[in-house]
């Protein structure tokens, strides 16, 4: 039986991480190889960094990061943000990573689900999805919006044909991340991660808006999801993985307890 | 000296970083004379069976491995390498390398766990390997531990004798299958944690021998 994966996701800028984390002990907080390594030894299940480099100047200090944590953890991990062509692509794979996600620039142009999938295969690419509950209207059937820019810029796509829509172009996972969630510490988005999950053949990550082990828990049962990623509760000091994992391993769900 | 084989089917990368974490030196390499003078090959591969047929033979490493395979040098195929060592793939109707009896065919759709919850297509995640047979490339595997599989398709061998593990997706289906010197794993033991390291490492110090 496959197991449920719990995804730590690390905000990257200028080769640096970010947000409030408060590590005890020797790690130092700042740099994403120590905390990838942390995790990894933790018994993190896959990690995702994200780089919220604003300046495309600096992208070269993210793929030195991407070669130093390939040398380090050896689980799969994901580079998103900032991914814009299949070059941009094929630099952070090169470098040691399993997977990339796309988000902004698969709304502008979902061709690069398309050509990531054909050059790399649908098992390297992951579309992000960020999403906003709104009003059910015509064009929005589902409720849920696709947002860009942080949650500042509506598309007018509706979530749950944006992601069946990235399955057919051949997205190999879904990270589907509620900025109405996200940062609450409310518990996840359930409805539309269900939704999706029940609705396409690919895994879905959720994201966003755990606050205890109780929500990891839900939208790994009730939800439907895949994996969780969690961020603050793992970063603050909350929680660690292995807390987490032993939790949902008590109340039977399936996560894997030797690493 | 370990080669890993370079057929054009992904990103070699991953398995070489893995190798020299554990303090082995290997080469990525698609030349015949640099395979042979190895003491052992690792044949990965990510991608479809037909292409990845297509290219051995092209670089005419399918007569290369045949011969080091009863030559009785150690090698340990990864994934897409754990399914064309067998005879045929139903992934492009591929005639494959023949090392092994048996054949490899897709997950059957739609595919329910024990619970009758649908399961996805890939099986992509992480999952145990149950031990079928001691073998020394598994010494010191507990059948708890977990590795990460990315795969559509799955090795059917035409004899339990080539099994030496399984995995539970849907159906069991063998996730470690060999035949004397050559070992085959499903997953991926470099992206597998320290058990895929602990696999990894048992792989680059075993002679080849197999006895029942």
């Amino acid at each position: 039986m496959l197991s449920k994966r719990i995804i730590p996701c690390l905000d990257v800028r200028n080769g640096k991480t970010t947000k409030g984390v408060k590590f005890q002990g020797n790690i130092d907080i700042g740099d994403p190889v120590e905390m990838a390594r942390f995790y990894y030894e933790e018994g993190a299940d896959e990690i995702v960094f994200y780089d919220i480099t604003a300046s495309s100047d600096h992208r070269d200090i993210m793929i030195d990061v991407v070669r130093r944590v390939a040398e380090e953890i050896f689980i799969p991990f994901s580079v998103g943000g900032g991914i814009r062509t299949i070059e941009d692509m094929r630099r952070v794979l090169l470098a040691g990573a399993e997977k990339v996600s796309v988000n902004t620039a698969a709304v502008g142009n979902p061709e690069i689900i398309a050509d990531g999938a054909r050059v790399f295969g649908s098992q390297c690419i992951v579309l992000g999805m960020d999403v906003k509950k709104v009003e059910t209207s015509r064009k929005i059937p589902s409720g849920y919006e696709i947002v860009i820019h942080g949650g500042r810029t509506y598309t007018g796509i509706d979530a749950f044909e944006w992601a069946k829509q990235a399955e057919n172009m051949g997205a190999g996972e879904i990270c589907l991340n509620s900025i109405d969630a996200d940062g609450t510490q409310e518990g996840y988005e359930m409805t539309l991660t269900s939704l999706i999950s029940e609705n396409v053949n690919i895994p879905v990550i959720a994201s966003g808006g755990a606050g205890n082990i109780d929500h990891i828990y839900d939208v790994l049962t009730k939800g439907k999801a895949d994996a969780a990623l969690v961020a603050s509760i793992t970063h603050n000091g909350t929680y660690t993985i292995k807390q987490i994992k032993e939790a949902l391993h008590a109340q039977d769900v399936k996560v894997r307890m030797r690493w | 000296m370990i080669a890993i084989i370079d057929y054009k089917a992904g990103n070699l990368s991953s398995v070489e970083r893995a190798l020299k974490k554990l303090g082995y030196e290997c080469l990525i390499t698609q030349r015949r004379e640099e395979i042979l003078n190895c003491e052992r090959i690792i044949f990965p591969g990510v991608g479809a069976a037909g292409k990845a047929m297509f290219e051995l033979k092209n670089l005419g490493l399918d007569e290369v491995l045949r011969y080091e395979l009863n030559a009785g040098k150690p090698i340990l195929g990864i994934c897409l390498g754990a399914q064309i060592v067998l005879e045929r793939s139903h992934e492009n109707e591929a005639e494959c390398l023949g090392l092994i009896e048996g054949t490899v065919e897709s997950f059957p759709q739609p595919l329910f766990s024990e619970e009758k919850d649908r399961l996805k297509i890939p099986h992509m995640g992480w999952n145990s390997v149950n031990p079928r047979k001691d073998h020394p490339v598994l010494e010191g595997i507990a059948p708890e531990d977990e590795f990460y599989f990315v795969h559509a398709y799955y090795p059917l061998p035409a004899s339990d004798n080539y099994v030496f593990g399984t995995t539970c997706y849907g159906i069991e289906f063998a996730s470690v299958i060999g035949y004397n010197n050559l070992i085959a794993v499903q997953f991926h033991p470099e992206k597998s944690g320290k058990a895929g390291l602990k696999l990894l490492e048992n792989f680059c110090t075993w002679d080849g021998r197999y006895a029942e």
